[in-house]
């Protein structure tokens, strides 16, 4: 156990590292570089006009339904993952039950793409 | 290293420590001076496809450029619009920059020449790719405009819908390597094909599923001919419209290095990585970075080429090429392949 989190160090010093050369990036022009802010510079830029509406609005409930619809499919290739590395390593029977089994479930699947596929839920005019 | 810096007359841990910060500093400063150079690179590139010249006055025919700039924009005001929520805005660019560093830390780039050998390497590397999109979503929210808000949306959606196929298309080639490992799906790729050509993407049935990786690649990294969320016609720059000096740099940054990451993961996972292109004994006489580096500059060129030549898809035909044509795909060869396999194995 400790020597499988210790193979994880390297990157988590990693991370840090790059965080704190990201950090030091972003504030050193705050300091160094010259500042001189007025209304107009610091409005939402909107082509040359003043910001009309919130930016904060209504979004097409499509988005929503295609971050939904990655749930599910991302979940399904969570499931392979597993299976794909130990299907070569079985023996005879069990490699054969697995292989069904994951046929199976990607047929289930299926049914449910076709649903949704002719629900028109992919459908962007 | 960690045995050199030993003999050295450190005790084990320190000089793991000083090994593993040597080792972070050898893969992030020529990644940080690569980015600079191939975007140097591609401009010259754009240039040599529009019959211009590209930039060719900053230092010997131009090569300083990337350096210029990237002082230039060191030294500029870096503003803060006042309807944005400052702080996410601060933390927007470094998101996207950390995570795009991170997922160096499992490449190969020779035998063993890895900073963290985990056994889950493309798994790392597929669950790093996928939090790039906070970078772009949180940029885009908290600029509080309109254009990066529509941007972020469309990011969002897209690198999901592109996410969900490449996931597929890395366990057709899990499956045949039998490993997360990336060093493993190297060696895998040995001989793969006649017993000389080194590389997945000689089999027929892998064949499809690299070119899937490539489109897909480029829709992950929203470059062209998918770069719908920078589109300067439609939305100014995207989510990166309302951010100046090195806030945008990083952006900039961040993004090369993604698209350098995934040209690395084409050679990687289908063209033998750091191996040569033929197993012949001859061609391990070249180190194996050096191939791997061969390997990253063509595709980056690739990857450029199509952006010099290809116009640009309408949002509805990237979703449907990501849903419709590549999901569907993809699943029916995680089935050939692992029948495939199964029938070869247990058929007899």
């Amino acid at each position: 156990m400790e020597a499988l989190l210790l193979e994880y160090l390297p990157i988590l010093i990693f991370i840090g590292l790059a965080a704190v050369l990201g950090g030091a990036l972003i504030v050193i022009p705050l300091i160094v570089a010259p500042s001189k802010p007025d209304p107009e510079k610091l409005s939402a830029y909107e082509c040359g006009f003043p910001a009309f509406g919130d930016a904060r609005m209504k979004f097409d409930v499509r988005f929503y339904l295609v971050a939904i619809l990655f749930i599910i499919f991302d979940l399904e290739v969570a499931f392979l993952f597993p299976w794909a590395i130990t299907l070569t390593g079985l023996e005879g029977g069990n490699a054969v039950f697995a292989f069904w089994s994951m046929m199976a479930f990607l047929g289930v699947l299926t049914v449910g793409f076709i649903y949704e596929w002719k629900k028109g839920a992919l459908e962007w005019e | 290293m960690t045995a050199f810096f030993q003999s050295l007359g450190m005790n084990y841990e320190w000089a793991w420590f000083v090994a593993t910060i040597c080792g972070i500093l050898l893969i992030a400063l020529p990644l940080m001076l690569a980015v600079a150079m191939i975007i140097y690179a591609e401009r010259r590139f754009w240039g040599a496809f529009a019959l211009r010249r590209g930039p060719n006055v900053v230092g010997p025919f131009g090569l300083l450029q990337s350096f210029a700039d990237g002082l230039k924009v060191f030294l500029q005001e870096t503003i803060v619009p006042s309807a944005s929520n400052k702080g996410l805005f601060l933390i927007a660019p470094i998101i996207t920059f950390t995570v795009a560093l991170m997922s160096w830390a499992v490449i190969p780039f020779n035998s063993g020449a890895v900073l963290a050998d985990i056994n889950v390497g493309l798994l790392y590397v597929l669950a790093v790719s996928s939090l790039g999109v906070y970078g772009v979503v949180i940029a885009g929210w908290a600029s509080n405009s309109k254009y990066p808000f529509f941007s972020a949306m469309r990011a969002a959606a897209q690198m999901i819908s592109y996410e969900v196929s490449i996931g597929f298309i890395l366990i057709c080639v899990v499956l045949w390597a039998g490993s997360f490992n990336l060093n493993t799906i190297v060696h895998a790729q040995q001989g793969h094909v006649f017993g000389v050509l080194n590389g997945f993407v000689f089999n027929p049935l892998l064949f499809p599923m690299w070119v899937m990786f490539l489109i897909s690649a480029m829709a992950e990294t929203a470059r062209a001919p998918f770069d719908l969320t920078e589109a300067e016609s439609e939305l100014v720059a995207g989510y990166q419209t309302e951010y100046s000096s090195m806030a945008f740099a990083l952006y900039w940054l961040g993004e090369y290095a993604n698209v350098l990451l995934m040209c690395t993961l084409n050679a990687t996972l289908f063209f033998g990585g750091w191996l040569p292109p033929l197993d012949l004994p001859v061609l391990y006489l070249v180190p194996g970075w050096i191939w791997l580096f061969v390997k990253i500059l063509f595709f980056f060129f690739v990857f450029s080429w199509v952006k010099a030549t290809v116009p640009r898809y309408r949002y509805d035909q990237l979703m449907r090429l990501g849903w419709k044509i590549f999901l569907p795909t993809s699943l029916l060869f995680v089935v050939l392949v692992s029948g495939y396999l199964m029938f070869t194995r247990y058929a007899a």
